[in-house]
């Protein structure tokens, strides 16, 4: 379907309803509590920290136009200024005592002006801050972050879906004494939150001597109970004759697990993936506590670094929050089919 | 190819017997049929033989060797599941070389067995396809391509028809038994329809309860069932049996009324009651003296054959078959003469009674 079509589908072709412009409404209004505090990050990311702070705050990224007059060294903000007589003419500030303003015309420097500030209009033009973006990713070492979130996330999901994929064929396939057991431990663990093991995981981190190194943030999540559960009741869904061919093929327990159950588990490793992309990514509290060093920070904890006790660089903060986003974006983008029907599949909501 | 020996074997789940000792010998190269109705067990047998569950009790041998504590996969028996149970990720060939990797043979060595298989299955043009691109009768044959690839010791079937419709139910039925014909292994055959054990069957094992019943070739159990419940389930339409005394040695009376009819009556004595049983073909319309009058309930005309329901006060529905078309209506009466040396008898136990017996 093309998106026209798309957008102006009704419940009966050719005519308008009210229950479809009462559903566009209700549609509208979700995207626009969607799609909204998006798109004001983004926009606000282009802003120069003084566009920020100002009040009222504006929509879009403008900035004041600024002049380069002969004679002076910095070049000055222009505003729109009505004259006592009445006329209007572009002028570049030159100094602001008190409510009064000193101007000059930009094109005839020795005029001078003196301008009430109430008379003052700023004059904006559309300006991208795109310093927002490159400062921190050259003098920040954000790429280095970048690249330890990236490493966090893809070796962490992958260590956890076989970790996990593992226990759950355990747990669903593989017959032994005391599966029960094992099975309400692991679904146990669920009811412990991880600020409660915080401080023991810290020391036996420590113990170890992982602290400020990435594998402190990987391994202590590694196996979810919640990816077990997850995966072991998808496990359960597969018929046993399939499991039960496959030894009759003379198959081992690994190869029944490798060759069989894994890839016909396929939706729902699909689904713990992106969890866990999406845990990893925005994970923020353990690595806060394990990595302490700058080089070994991720993205999320370098986000902190820009939320000083006195200053907060907002224009930074915010332009990295989006570069942050676009990854869990993308996997939203290119996998939402798969997350939709994977969710539906494995009852996971 | 080799033979097999069940010695007492019992299953229990839990606290629920369902196989109550069951002793079996099949001989290298039989087509065995397991029949019977659902819940008696047939299946569980299966599964105890193919290893996919273990016994409670009891021995199983393959070739006088014991294989009781031996996993499924070490039993080296090849099994089509109800569900076929095809990997729905592999193409048919994977599907057939799964088997084949596992044993560790070379490729070129698998990709000989699977196409000689699939030849013989007429699979060819399908081996690059995924089960769900195939029908229902394609999947069966991949099904039993799979088995056959491995050259099992034995083949085990468990309902492999039942998901087929009635017109390829029968041609497989044909293909199969061409296959046992062809490759000569030993089968062991699971259903719960009687016809397709009648056809495939060298012998039928007919189990009730997780007790074997009778073991037999098909037409001794059609012609000699040993008891009440293997009379009525071989055979369709099923033997009409009917409640009688027995009058004098060699004499017995079907129901209140009529007139003493001849059968061996073996060791029971006068006034014994006892069931006399007789298949629909095996009734003879009387022209004279009649040994039960009947009322026609329906008539069922096939051209080649005709079958009549009738009743008589005092007994069950009785079947006639006759052949070809017998012009006779619904109500008519319908006198009836039982051929004497087709009549069965049995004890009140259910038990055959058999001339000397």
């Amino acid at each position: 379907m093309r998106p026209i079509q798309l957008l102006s589908a009704r419940h009966r072709a050719g005519r308008w309803h009210w229950t479809d412009i009462a559903a566009y409404a209700y549609l509208a209004l979700g995207v626009v509590l969607m799609f909204a505090p998006v798109v004001w990050l983004v926009l606000s990311s282009f802003k120069t920290q003084a566009s920020l702070l100002e009040f009222p705050p504006k929509l879009l990224p403008l900035s004041q136009q600024e002049v380069r007059v002969q004679g002076f060294p910095q070049p000055l903000p222009l505003f729109a200024a009505t004259l006592d007589n009445g006329e209007r003419r572009e002028l570049a500030q030159v100094r602001r005592i008190g409510l009064i303003a000193q101007m000059v015309d930009p094109a005839d420097p020795k005029q001078q002006y003196r301008v009430p500030t109430a008379r003052l209009v700023a004059v904006r033009h559309l300006s991208f801050a795109t310093s927002n973006y490159t400062e921190p990713l050259q003098k920040f070492a954000f790429t280095r972050y970048l690249w330890n979130s990236v490493f966090v996330t893809v070796i962490a999901t992958l260590i956890t879906l076989l970790i996990n994929s593992m226990a759950a064929y355990a747990l669903s396939i593989y017959e032994f004494r005391g599966k029960t057991i094992a099975m309400l431990i692991v679904i146990g663990t669920l009811m412990i939150p991880i600020t409660i093991i915080l401080v023991p995981v810290y020391l036996v981190v420590t113990k170890l001597g992982l602290v400020n190194s990435l594998w402190a943030v990987i391994l202590p999540g590694a196996a979810t109970p919640t990816g077990v559960f997850l995966l072991r009741q998808y496990m359960l869904t597969l018929p046993r004759d399939l499991i039960e061919a496959a030894r009759m093929d003379k198959a081992s327990e690994w190869q029944i697990y490798w060759r069989i159950v894994m890839p016909l588990a396929a939706p729902a490793l699909a689904v713990l993936a992106i969890f866990s992309v999406m845990w990893r990514w925005n994970e923020f509290l353990w690595p806060l506590a394990v990595l302490t060093r700058t080089e070994s920070f991720t993205l999320q904890i370098g986000l902190n670094a820009f939320q000083g006790e006195l200053q907060t660089q907002w224009n930074y903060l915010l332009a990295m929050t989006v570069v942050s986003l676009i990854p869990v974006a993308l996997v939203f983008v290119f996998l939402q089919r798969f997350i939709a029907t994977g969710i539906a599949n494995t009852g996971m909501k | 190819m080799a033979g097999l020996t069940l010695k007492s074997v019992r299953k229990a789940f839990g606290t629920v017997a369902v196989i109550h000792g069951i002793d079996l010998a099949i001989a290298d190269g039989e087509f065995i049929v397991f029949v019977g109705p659902s819940g008696c067990g047939k299946s569980t047998l299966l599964r105890i033989i193919a290893g996919l569950e273990d016994v409670s009790s009891g021995e199983i041998a393959i070739d006088a060797l014991d294989v009781t504590r031996l996993p499924a996969s070490d039993r080296g028996l090849a099994m089509v599941f109800q569900s076929y149970a095809l990997y729905p990720h592999m193409t048919v060939y994977q599907n057939m070389a799964f088997a084949l990797e596992n044993m560790g043979l070379a490729r070129a060595e698998i990709d000989a067995r699977v196409r000689r298989a699939a030849t013989m299955l007429r699979l060819t043009d399908y081996l690059a396809r995924k089960p769900k691109a195939l029908s229902g009768g394609q999947r069966q044959r991949v099904a039993i391509g799979r088995a056959i690839v491995r050259d099992p010791k034995i083949f085990l079937f468990d309902e492999p028809l039942s998901n087929l419709d009635a017109e390829l139910r029968v041609a497989t039925r044909k293909e199969l038994a061409a296959l046992h014909a062809e490759i000569g292994g030993t089968m062991i055959y699971v259903t719960h329809d009687q016809v397709e054990a009648m056809t495939m069957a060298d012998r039928i094992v007919v189990l009730r309860g997780g007790r074997i019943e009778q073991v037999g070739t098909p037409l001794e159990l059609y012609n000699r069932p040993d008891n009440l419940f293997v009379a009525g389930f071989i055979g369709s339409p099923r033997m009409n049996l009917l409640p009688a005394q027995v009058v004098s040695p060699g004499l017995a009376r079907i129901g209140e009324a009529g007139q003493p009819v001849k059968v061996a009556t073996g060791s029971l004595a006068a006034g014994a009651s006892a069931t006399v049983g007789v298949r629909p073909e095996h009734i003879a319309l009387a022209e004279g003296p009649a040994d039960l009058a009947l009322s026609i309930d329906l008539v069922e005309q096939l051209g080649g054959e005709t079958y009549f329901y009738a009743s008589a006060p005092g007994l069950p529905q009785i079947t006639v078959r006759q052949n070809g078309q017998v012009p006779r209506e619904r109500g008519e009466a319908l006198c009836v003469r039982f051929e004497p040396a087709h009549l069965h008898l049995f004890d009140a136990e259910g038990h055959a009674v058999r001339p000397g017996g």
